[in-house]
């Protein structure tokens, strides 16, 4: 038991982290740029030298490199301040879904694009009456000739106002069960009829979108899969999802609040020497390790050419209410001056109230704490799936309740 | 990244398992329980045959010389099997302290024993309710023998010897004695605890007849030393015994039907059994580390022993309740296995210092170490 690369592993670490200190951009180089033209710059730097996508074919614009050789490029990528990324549903969820039910030429045309960060791609699934139970999705597509013309509404979807295309899932014949009834595409988010407005979230932020379809074009060769078959698709994009959203977490976690309490005081001394406070540090430290050396673990069955499989949930499923925790013991060790967040004179400069605001969509997003619970009752323990009152009913024979 | 046991010890594993599978069953755990014998004796001599209690001890005293990632995978195993022996005292305790601060003699004289299993060791550290400290420790020296009494002494009835910690030669310190217990001046009482799968002692020491193990006053340092070996071996012991648990609650609930459906399919269940899928997985990754760090006597021992103990605390004591929870009214019957590990996990729990101590050792040991 070690935690040593193996010969192969060591060598591509050591390639990995000579071309990063060379390449990463500096301050200067990004001057004036907006996130995403810093992200384009960034992508498009290590598009060019063989660094983006590492595990794509080289056809697609990747380097054919194996999982434990992605892990390591992720690890040596974090250790430096690189610009944050605007490709991960593109290139993490869109992409999977495209190499597996794409024509050759569309692969062709599409995949080497996401790897460069040339077109941005944003995922269409969730419905104000889809959510958890995504299949319950309502926007209608209707085949007209060689076209599908779709109406309805997307919600909560990041990066529409900025995507080039996206990948959506329609419902193309409710007289069927839900399941059974759905089509999938993907297509050019400047067609006609497509009308994007973002969502304003309780941090303040407006990183999503509601996305309306009127009359929208959809020419039949931009269905990915069968017609009916757009949940079989679906599934190939959200296999991705929680890989490519990961455990997240960054900024409030225990050494923050370790140094935090080190330097507020109870009664006049350090707070860290308050029981109350180590008792609930030491938990934290308990699962921020236990994520930490589950992690190796993976790493190793990966290292061993195995595929993580669903127990990767539990990453998100610790890490958000963690996360959400600790930011609110945070502010109660700050006392009466917990609730500024006023950047200037806000300890962390606003980030504690920040994260406390964001956690709460931390929970919700790419699965529910709840969700991510049922997976590893489902998949990993082997319990059965709750009773479903819609099975084998058609689609528009079920109740809907309010919405 | 090799962070994972290897073949050998996977295979150990296995051996292990089977061979608790068919000598440890519940009901050898519940002839304990419920019988007079203050542990399984038959057990304890097939676990020593083996070579288990030998584990560590190096070859020149008797032992195989192994690593401790060995001692994990067993501990893991006697862990589940809820086993009624005294391997923590004798194993993770006694060996490790005569391992710590023997001297030449006492480890020839004691070392064999204990691999061959053919001598019990135990640590007597408390001596009445509330943690012991060097302050409040009452058993001292008198003319050169130790007088006092420790109460409620893992396996202080069947033990041959104990390593007990006291007072200090100048009574400002601790240090730690080694007494031989089947001696006259020793009067040892069984007491009743919550686990009678494991006996507990009191024991009284009138002049008793004790040689120094380790220096005079290091008895404190040595006890910190010991307890962080120890805790990442318990630590083992409560993520098998959570995993059995959950496991348990797990086959009840497929099996149970209510309102038509099994119980496994209702959400409230289902997501209770996650939840201690997710304490044992992270209890089970901090253990893992502790193993690495005890087999390694790596600098961050001490940092690992607390994180893998409050994990382990944590997840056998979740696994536990809820296994009873699961079970309904059936859990809380006698008839049901479901009390072993409801005992047992809070047994484990205090018996080497609680949730909240290595809690706050967690810390300390952090404020100790660089890395945050």
């Amino acid at each position: 038991m070690d935690f040593n690369d193996t010969a192969a592993e060591a060598r591509f670490r050591d390639e990995a982290r000579t071309w990063l200190t060379a390449n990463v951009p500096t301050t200067n180089e990004l001057e004036g740029l907006d996130y995403i033209a810093k992200a384009r710059l960034w992508q498009k730097r290590k598009y060019d030298a063989g660094w983006a996508c590492l595990r794509w074919p080289k056809e697609y614009g990747g380097r054919g490199a194996g999982a434990m050789d992605q892990v390591i490029w992720g690890q040596e990528e974090s250790k430096f301040d690189t610009p944050q990324s605007v490709f991960m549903i593109g290139q993490g969820m869109a992409a999977p879904t495209l190499m597996t039910y794409a024509a050759d030429e569309h692969k062709k045309r599409y995949l080497p694009k996401l790897a460069s960060g040339e077109e941005i791609w944003c995922q269409l699934f969730s419905e104000p009456a889809g959510g958890s139970d995504l299949a319950a999705l309502r926007t209608r597509s209707e085949k007209r000739g060689d076209e599908w013309i779709v109406n309805g509404q997307k919600i909560w979807t990041s990066g529409a106002h900025y995507s080039d295309w996206g990948i959506l899932v329609t419902r193309s014949d409710p007289t069927v069960p839900k399941h059974k009834g759905l089509t999938y595409f993907f297509l050019d988010m400047k067609t006609p009829g497509i009308e994007i407005k973002p969502i304003k979230q309780i941090s303040g932020g407006a990183n999503f979108n509601e996305v309306y379809f009127t009359d929208v074009r959809i020419p039949d060769s931009q269905r990915l899969g069968a017609v009916g078959q757009g949940w079989q698709v679906s599934l190939t994009t959200l296999m991705n999802e929680r890989a490519s959203i990961g455990a997240g977490g960054a900024g409030v976690n225990f050494n923050l609040a370790y140094k935090l309490a080190q330097k507020v005081m109870i009664d006049d001394r350090p707070a860290i020497e308050d029981r109350s406070v180590r008792a609930r540090l030491a938990n934290w430290y308990v699962e921020e390790a236990g994520l930490k050396y589950t992690g190796y673990r993976t790493m190793t069955a990966m290292s061993r050419g195995q595929t993580p499989g669903p127990e990767n949930s539990i990453g998100k499923a610790v890490g958000a209410p963690k996360t959400q925790d600790m930011a609110s013991f945070c502010m109660d060790l700050l006392e009466m001056s917990g609730a500024i967040n006023d950047p200037e004179i806000a300890e962390a400069a606003g980030l504690i109230q920040m994260t406390f605001m964001a956690a709460p969509g931390g929970r919700i997003a790419g699965g529910t704490d709840e969700i991510l619970l049922n997976i590893l009752a489902e998949r990993v323990l082997g319990l059965p799936q709750d009773v479903r009152v819609d099975k084998g009913i058609p689609f528009n024979e079920v109740p809907t309740g309010r919405g | 990244m090799n962070f994972e046991f290897s073949e050998e010890q996977n295979l150990l594993r296995e051996q292990a398992h089977g061979f608790l599978k068919a000598n440890c069953p519940p009901a050898a755990v519940r002839k304990i329980l419920e019988g007079k014998a203050s542990y399984d004796e038959k057990l304890w001599h097939q676990i020593a045959e083996m070579g288990w209690t030998a584990t560590t001890i190096p070859e020149q005293y008797g032992g195989l010389g192994l690593g401790y990632l060995e001692l994990c995978v067993i501990a893991e195993e006697l862990g589940r099997a809820v086993a009624p022996v005294p391997f923590s005292s004798s194993v993770y305790l006694a060996t490790e302290a005569l391992l710590l601060a023997g001297s030449q003699e006492q480890k020839e004289l004691w070392l064999p024993r204990l691999a061959a299993g053919e001598a019990i060791g135990t640590f007597a550290l408390a001596e009445g309710p509330g943690r012991t400290s060097p302050k409040s420790l009452k058993v001292a020296l008198s003319q050169g023998r130790l007088r006092g009494t420790k109460i409620g002494v893992v396996d202080g009835d069947i033990a041959d010897f104990a390593i007990v910690v006291a007072k200090s030669r100048a009574g400002d310190k601790a240090s730690w004695y080694l007494v031989d217990l089947t001696q006259r001046n020793v009067k040892r009482s069984v007491v009743s605890t919550l686990d009678p799968t494991r006996s507990h002692a009191s024991i009284t020491l009138r002049s008793a007849d004790a040689q120094l193990l380790g220096a005079d006053g290091e008895g404190w340092a040595l006890t910190q030393k010991l307890l962080d070996r120890a805790a990442i071996l318990f630590a083992w012991e409560q993520v098998g015994g959570a995993d059995a648990a959950l496991n348990m609650a797990k086959e009840y609930a497929l099996g149970r039907y209510a309102f038509g459906r099994s119980i496994a399919s209702y959400q409230a269940i289902k997501h209770k059994l996650a939840t201690a899928y997710i304490k044992n997985t992270l209890a089970r990754s901090n253990c893992y580390y502790g193993a690495w760090a005890l087999n390694t006597n790596a600098a961050e021992l001490a940092l690992a022993a607390a994180s893998a103990r409050v994990a382990a605390i944590q997840a056998y004591y979740f696994a536990s309740k809820e296994n009873i929870q699961t079970h309904g009214g059936m859990g809380f019957t006698w008839e049901f296995d479901c009390q072993f590990y409801y005992r047992r996990a809070k047994l484990l729990s205090v018996n080497i210092g609680s949730e909240s101590f290595w809690q706050d050792r967690l810390i300390t040991a952090v404020e100790h170490s660089n890395v945050a």
